[in-house]
């Protein structure tokens, strides 16, 4: 072994064939280590394709808890034959590659460990099954990483119980396999054993009464404990697990006890323009409604957001971002909608936009965004992506939102003096939040007509310019309302240090461990600020405006969300301080990218300056 | 004013839910002067007025085009959503969905139909939502002065004198395929047709479709047009008169039963269809395409009730939901208790 031993601060990235079931085996290792105490984080990088590309999964041990992803790995499976070189050539010097006998590592690299495992053969022995074997081998590894940094066996079979639920034979011929690949290192490397390799796991206490969840799961029960009925969506990687956890957890909690029927409706729509049309259908009739989708869906849906922002109707559209333009990278992550979603639709839109952080803002932002679509009558995007929605993440387990549901201005039977009076988009509260009526209404004085061309506050058609411009300034003004309420930023820090950095979404868990890394590798302190909404709230200037330099770290080539804080008018007088930091290449953001671009920044300042 | 007089006009006569016809009635029409969309609209205010049915218990959705302006010329007093170009079935699936207890119709053109909205109008017929689906159908796009629509017929001439040179869709043929319940052609001049047809379609549990021929007197009523007055009045060949008897009512005993199909629509009422010159039995799919093609072939205009199947499962039925419109839910059973939360975060762990 060439490098110092490491306890708890590791990463481990597995190279194997999609399709072949290692998923299971890999979700068995990081849970495994997660139930022994320790913080760990999934990321999985995956081919648009069913069965035979390369795939690979990188788990991250990190005692400390950082779990953004690390770019250097310190211990490789090799089981995809196709990629082993690759994989094997961007290796650091030091890191232990574990891979088929039949793949010739030493000679590729002579600074790595190399550990032949003759996986064909254990899985041979282990599985009487000849047709079981393919999946089962990926298991072998389990055992043999498992032996190798010592992750105990109480704790893999805690994991099984969880992956594999009771089916006792898939336990069993799982278990055996672990075994094999655990008694194989035993027979073949004693001097690894006990503690003596490299990469070791030691419990701690740092995970327990926390939960692993993806963040398309957290949207989904953000969904149904806020109370959302109509679903309709058309399938798209890497949404459509929102809509599978949505079904799940409605088919078990959402059953009236009585008639056994749905108190919920889930449509799988021709397109996504079918879906959000759907979408606006039910809220209208005023059923709290949602989609989810991802780039190319939103493409689709910009007509009717356009009509939902104009004629002001509700909905909550989940963009779970990959990487465009057009098809673009469909299993790589990226926030490359952050423009077209403020903006989406012809003429003047904008449309409110939430950028939850972690899986627990997964699942508390998606909740508020009915409540703010409900309240501000109009479409509310969740930009969530796949590093955030695919992959697992720790997280404290999520609170119950007890409060009553906002459902926002709607007039019913009772509100008698209101609908003497009633204006359908007229500002009544000077606000510019107008009240609505729901289809159904018995009081004529409160029916109304919707529709996408030019009305009245009395919603009648019109082709006045004057009556347009009433409309469309109610509309922004409506908008200056919706920054009092929209989840504010919030700022990491003293607030009073000169540098600042401005993040979002995705790369929240990359930015915390990257401030730190600047902290004690640099002694250089910086404030961040994590955006949580467009528009704005007023604290974002004050940060910006309190600081001398301000980094705006965007997972898109454009620098999008600096795009949209330019436009804003009272930050003009701020706009040298801006410096982008840009991630593109569809890999989650990891903190030594972050930490080496603001580095950097400052060197060429000071070369520059002799 | 309640004199007997008065009480004689329709327009001023409360039915039995105690509404006049006038109030039926919508904004005033802004179509040209003649348009047969506005004879549909009238058609539309007599079913709705016959049928009892309370305007707020309706949800009235079209799409975009002069066709679908008409739905503000109607039941001013039910809700009404006038979507983008061609999306309309969506915004009424979605509400159909959210709210069952409610009564839908939808207006729409043949450009918004058969052309940019022929994916809506395919699946809304597959997944047999519930509302009644009227194609207002003049084979021309009035509101941008005329272009051919994918309905007009081949061969048909232009205002400007153009030939078009395409097939047109037959929407009835297509709704049949794809396995529409309720299937009938009719002209916007045909109250003593339309009415009656209208009546079936509102009280048919799932998705019934109406193409309606309905002449644009502005661009497509010129001599060589196949969908103008003269054409059709010349051309027109009902295959029945039809009639419809509410579920209150016990069938007419005027019908001569031997010339006469009767079919029972799941709320008790009754369609009775009085065959004219040629045998014909509306439950029979396989006649309906039949007609339907030999017509297409010999160039004949057919109106009628094609096809009509009263046993047919709505989506709500077939995906389980609540008979309590979603809408309706009390807070309880949106939200699911604490304890499923703790469940759930529990199995994360």
């Amino acid at each position: 072994m060439t490098s110092p031993q490491k306890v708890n601060d590791f990463s481990i990235h597995v190279a194997t064939v999609n399709g072949s079931g290692s998923q299971s085996s890999n979700n068995v290792l990081m849970r495994a280590i997660f139930r022994m105490g320790i913080p760990v984080n999934g990321k999985n990088l995956f081919p648009s394709n069913i069965q035979g590309l390369p795939t690979w999964f990188t788990i991250r041990v990190n005692k400390d808890g950082w779990t953004a992803r690390k770019v250097d790995t310190e211990i490789l499976v090799c089981m995809n034959d196709l990629t082993y070189v690759d994989d094997v050539k961007q290796l650091k010097a030091g890191s232990v590659v574990i891979h088929h006998d039949h793949m010739n590592v030493a000679a590729l690299r002579k600074d790595v460990t190399s550990l032949a495992v003759p996986f064909s053969k254990i899985i041979a022995e282990a599985c009487a099954d000849p047709r079981l074997r393919k999946l089962a081998v990926n298991m072998v590894y389990v055992g043999v990483v498992a032996e190798l940094v010592g992750i105990t066996e109480e704790a893999i079979e805690l994991a099984m119980a969880q992956q594999f639920k009771s089916k006792q034979k898939v336990l069993d011929l799982n278990r055996a396999a672990i075994t094999a690949g655990r008694n194989h290192v035993k027979a073949t490397w004693p001097e690894l054993l006990d503690g003596k390799f490299s990469y070791q796991v030691q419990a701690m206490q740092k995970t327990q009464g926390k939960i692993l969840i993806e963040g398309n799961a957290a949207c989904a029960l953000g969904s149904v404990f806020a109370g959302c009925s109509f679903v309709s969506w058309y399938p798209i990687t890497p949404s459509t697990s929102v809509i599978d956890f949505f079904n799940e957890y409605s088919e078990k909690y959402k059953i009236d006890p009585e008639t056994k029927l749905k108190n919920f409706a889930v449509v799988q729509a021709e397109d996504e323009m079918a879906a959000i049309g759907m979408v606006l259908g039910a809220s209208w009739m005023g059923a709290r409604s949602m989609t989810a989708t991802s780039g190319p869906g939103i493409s689709l849906m910009a007509e009717f957001t356009g009509f939902g922002y104009f004629a002001e109707v509700p909905a909550v559209i989940f963009d779970i971002q990959r990487i465009g333009p057009s098809t673009g990278l469909p299993t790589r992550t990226s926030q490359g909608d952050v423009l077209f979603a403020a903006h989406l639709s012809h003429g003047d839109t904008k449309n409110i936009c939430l950028y939850p952080g972690n899986v627990e803002e997964c699942y508390t932002l998606a909740a508020q965004a009915f409540d703010l679509a409900e309240r501000f009558q109009t479409p509310v995007f969740v930009l969530s992506d796949l590093d955030l929605g695919m992959n697992f993440h720790m997280s404290d387990p999520f609170p119950y939102l007890d409060q009553p549901l906002d459902r926002g201005k709607v007039l019913t039977e009772k509100d008698q003096d209101q609908l003497a009076k009633f204006a359908r988009y007229g500002d009544t509260d000077g606000d510019a939040v107008p009240y609505r009526t729901l289809p159904g209404l018995k009081d004529p004085r409160g029916v109304f007509f919707t529709r996408g061309s030019g009305h009245n506050a009395k919603a009648a058609y019109t082709e006045s310019g004057a009556e347009y411009v009433t409309a469309m300034d109610r509309l922004n003004k409506k908008w200056e309302t919706a920054k009092k309420y929209v989840p504010a930023p919030i700022v990491l820090g003293s607030g009073k240090n000169k540098i600042g950095v401005i993040a979002y979404g995705s790369s929240h868990d990359a930015m915390l461990e990257s401030v730190h890394q600047l902290k004690t590798e640099n002694g250089m302190d910086i404030d961040y600020l994590r955006i949580r909404a467009f528009p704005f709230a007023a604290s974002v200037k004050d940060f910006i405006a309190s600081h001398e330099k301000v980094f705006v770290v965007d997972q898109n080539r454009d620098a999008q969300m600096l795009s949209l804080l330019r436009i804003e008018k009272d930050l003009a007088a701020h706009a040298m301080k801006f410096e982008s930091i840009l991630h593109y290449d569809g890999y989650s953001l990891d903190a030594r990218f972050v930490s080496d671009a603001i580095l950097s920044s400052f060197n060429q300042k000071e070369r520059k300056v002799s | 004013m309640s004199t007997p007089e008065v009480r004689a006009n329709p327009m001023l006569t409360p039915n039995k839910v105690g509404i006049t016809k006038k109030e039926y009635g919508g904004s005033a029409s802004t179509l040209c002067t003649g348009c047969g969309h506005d004879s549909v609209t009238l058609h539309i205010i007599s079913a709705f007025y016959d049928l009892n049915i309370p305007p707020h218990k309706v949800a009235k959705l079209s799409g975009i085009g002069c066709s679908s302006k008409t739905p503000a010329y109607f039941l001013s007093s039910a809700h009404g959503f006038n979507a983008v170009h061609g999306r309309m079935p969506s915004v009424a699936t979605g509400a159909a969905m959210a709210n069952r207890s409610m009564v839908n119709i939808a207006i729409s053109g043949d450009g918004d139909t058969a052309s940019i909205g022929m994916g809506q109008f395919v699946h809304i017929i597959r997944r047999n939502i519930p509302l009644l689906y009227i194609i207002e159908n003049n084979g021309v796009y009035g509101l941008t002065k005329g272009q051919f629509s994918a309905t007009s017929d081949k061969g048909a001439i232009q205002k400007k004198g153009d030939t078009n040179t395409l097939q047109g869709i037959d929407l009835c043929l297509l709704a049949l395929e794809l396995g529409c319940n309720y299937v009938g052609r009719s002209f916007s001049g045909d109250a003593k047709q339309m009415v009656p047809m209208i009546k079936g379609g509102l009280s048919h549990r799932g998705t019934a479709v109406m193409d309606v021929i309905s002449p644009c007197i502005t661009f497509n009523n010129h001599e060589g047009s196949t969908k103008s007055y003269k054409f059709v009045k010349d051309n027109d060949q009902a295959i029945h008169e039809i009639g419809f008897v509410p579920s209150y009512t016990p069938i007419d005993v005027d019908y001569d039963h031997g010339t006469t199909k009767v079919v029972e629509l799941p709320d008790g009422a009754h369609l009775t269809l009085k065959k004219i010159d040629r045998d014909y039995d509306p439950t029979d799919k396989n006649a309906a395409f039949d007609l339907l093609h030999k017509a297409q072939s010999s160039g004949a205009l057919l109106t009628g009730l094609f096809y009509v199947n009263p046993d047919t499962v709505s989506y709500q039925e077939v995906l389980k939901i609540a008979e309590t419109p979603l809408v309706e839910l009390s807070i309880e059973k949106l939200r699911p208790p604490k304890s499923a939360l703790d469940e759930v975060m529990e199995s994360l762990k």
